[in-house]
């Protein structure tokens, strides 16, 4: 459903159709494209994930579409509304958290979101009993007249969140969320981010997290050298490999020199050793032959623990894609090079 | 391009926090007063809880103040009491213009620990934000030139012009401290790191705060040298000081330096608005 379009390839369309809608975005550094003809198209109402490594051109895209950058070319919408052209219009409906926009380290967590809530309009009265209501709802009740910077990770993250909805916006671009974050704290923000969208709240998540982009984002795009080199949803991407994975955990790890060379000899492929010493993975395409192996191995001194196959992981993907790890450090050399 | 389907999930999240989420109120837009009181209340905040801040502002002009009157004020003068009556009005522009370069750090750290990024992303007057900041530095310039006069009183400041005097004097200071707080801001926008602000500043602003009538009159010096002290905004500042403490002033005095802050304000208000607006834009 794409909206009618002039000669000149821009939306005519006075609905507006998604949350965010680019069209060749371009940013350049120098020499450096760092945002090289973005096309990317967000649904309203979900969690959309953007991946890429280090210097893909995320938080430079992201910070275009928050109105703090001025793209070079392209175009970009939010709701219909042209960040250059409107940009009061998108402020109105966005917030932004993490390293896009910080909080105040000198003011206590309740004379943050007050803040917030003046500078968006609300009366002192209004703004106090909206900064209380969200510290409480956000389990940060006892903490509400301590200065940010006596914060932990987590309740600064979850102060983060509440100051981005003081005013609950149309779209919330969130930057890793629960980077460094320990397991409790994260379940929380999964669930504010997913309590969130209940309440219809577009969502545009950046993170290094594959699991989590798994956990919440119900389409990804993946960006590498400042493009869309990949978007679908996670089940869309991970099958988009053609081929499943196999992982076989054995009894013992001195048995799996000969697991080795019997898989990779009747199935015919490559079979890496995991980084756990009992572990194999191969990436098959044929169900039955695996069956097959699996029956011969079985036969073999060989002691399997167990086995899976299923679907390539999101990192498995993102690898494929792109040749490097999610987490690399790839600080805009790839695009410099691809610049030269 | 297909649509995806949104599934809804079961979450832990309680009823309360539901509720919060769910708000969807929209207030109107805030009006640009509205936004440049609450910048300005965000400064009065940030000075409660950091109230160390004043050691820093009320110490530098006290330890001029005595070091200079009580080393130097013989020499320079007849005695050190008529030093201190010479020295005291300039001690103040001193202590007002040295607290200027906070405005520009303190606006830089903002910048950088992306405060202002926040901000900029809210749909308000954007030129709050600064002039917000710029106003709450004010009440530093109040503070620092309040323990001063009051210290001088008790070494023996007898000022001619009486209170009245002192609290004009002190208004003219706290508006060409307001004016001269763009200049920093400017830098402030565009330096890179806080400490190059404050560096950069001290090596504008001490030769600037010598070159003047703060501390001795131009009498003793070279020709051109004297043409520097005459020419230097902090000399104008002085002698409206001075004059009006010690009910000498006429409009002359006072008119010249409200110029200069008119002027100061004009030029890097707008710049320094541009610069910010313009920040990490491109």
């Amino acid at each position: 459903m794409s909206a009618p379009r002039d000669h000149w390839g821009r939306s005519v369309s006075t609905q507006p159709t998604w949350a965010i809608e680019t069209s060749g975005l371009v940013k350049v550094y120098g020499r450096t494209r760092a945002v090289d003809g973005l096309d990317l198209k967000v649904p309203a109402g979900l969690v959309y994930g953007i991946l890429g490594p280090n210097g893909a051109g995320k938080s430079t895209t992201i910070r275009m579409l928050a109105t703090l950058l001025r793209p070079d070319g392209g175009t970009a919408r939010i709701f219909g509304h042209d960040v250059l052209g409107e940009p009061d219009s998108v402020r109105r409906r966005i917030s932004v958290t993490g390293q896009y926009a910080s909080v105040d380290e000198g003011l206590t967590g309740l004379e943050n979101l007050v803040l917030m809530g003046r500078l968006q309009g609300y009366s002192w009265a209004r703004a106090r009993a909206r900064a209380t209501e969200l510290i409480d709802g956000f389990g940060l009740g006892d903490a509400r007249d301590r200065l940010l910077r006596t914060y932990s990770g987590g309740m600064r993250r979850r102060l983060d969140i509440a100051a981005s909805i003081v005013v609950t916006p149309d779209l919330l671009f969130l930057d890793e969320p629960t980077t460094g974050l320990d397991p409790r704290s994260r379940t929380q923000v999964w669930d504010i981010v997913r309590a969130l969208v209940e309440a219809g709240t577009t969502v545009l998540l950046t993170t290094q997290y594959l699991d989590e982009a798994d956990q919440l984002a119900d389409r990804i795009a993946v960006i590498d050298q400042g493009r869309v080199i990949a978007e679908g949803t996670t089940g869309e991407l991970k099958s988009s490999l053609g081929s499943d994975v196999l992982r076989l955990r054995l009894q013992d790890a001195r048995w799996r020199p000969e697991a080795e060379r019997f898989l990779s000899a009747e199935l015919g492929v490559t079979v890496h050793p995991g980084s756990d010493p009992t572990t194999l993975t191969a990436r098959v395409t044929d169900t039955q032959a695996v069956m097959r192996a699996l029956a011969g191995l079985s036969r073999t001194a060989v002691e399997v623990r167990d086995f899976s196959l299923g679907q390539s992981s999101l990192d498995e993907v993102f690898l494929a894609l792109t040749g490097h790890k999610a987490d690399d450090q790839h600080t805009g050399k790839t695009s410099e090079e691809e610049a030269a | 391009m297909t649509t995806a389907q949104h599934t809804t999930r079961t979450t832990t999240v309680d009823g309360r926090l539901r509720t919060v989420l769910s708000a969807g109120e929209r207030p109107p837009r805030v009006t640009a007063v509205s936004a440049t009181l609450t910048h300005l209340w965000r400064a009065m905040m940030a000075f409660k809880h950091f109230p160390v801040q004043l050691i820093d502002i009320v110490l530098m002009p006290l330890i001029f103040l005595l070091m200079f009157t009580y080393l130097f004020g013989g020499a320079f003068a007849d005695s050190t009491e008529e030093y201190l009556q010479f020295y005291l009005p300039g001690v103040m522009v001193q202590a007002v213009v040295m607290m200027t370069v906070y405005t520009g750090t303190s606006l830089n750290t903002d910048i950088h620990k992306g405060v202002f990024d926040r901000f900029r992303t809210l749909p308000f007057w954007q030129p709050a934000t600064l002039a917000g900041s710029l106003l709450g530095d004010v009440l530093r310039y109040v503070v620092a030139l309040t323990t001063t006069v009051l210290l001088g009183l008790l070494l023996g400041f007898r000022p001619d012009g009486g209170a009245l005097g002192v609290v004009l004097a002190m208004l003219v200071l706290i508006v060409f401290g307001f004016s001269v707080s763009w200049i920093f801001a400017a830098l402030g926008v565009v330096a890179s790191e806080p400490e190059r602000v404050s560096g950069t500043s001290m090596i504008v602003l001490y030769p600037l705060l010598f070159m003047s009538n703060i501390f001795v009159m131009p009498e003793t010096m070279p020709g051109w040298m004297q043409g520097v002290v005459d020419a230097n905004p902090m000399s104008h500042a002085a002698t409206a000081s001075r004059a009006l403490m010690h009910g000498s002033a006429d409009f002359w005095d006072v008119g010249l330096v409200l110029c200069v802050c008119v002027g100061l304000v004009a030029v890097f208000g707008p710049l320094t608005m541009r610069l910010y607006r313009t920040k990490n834009a491109r």
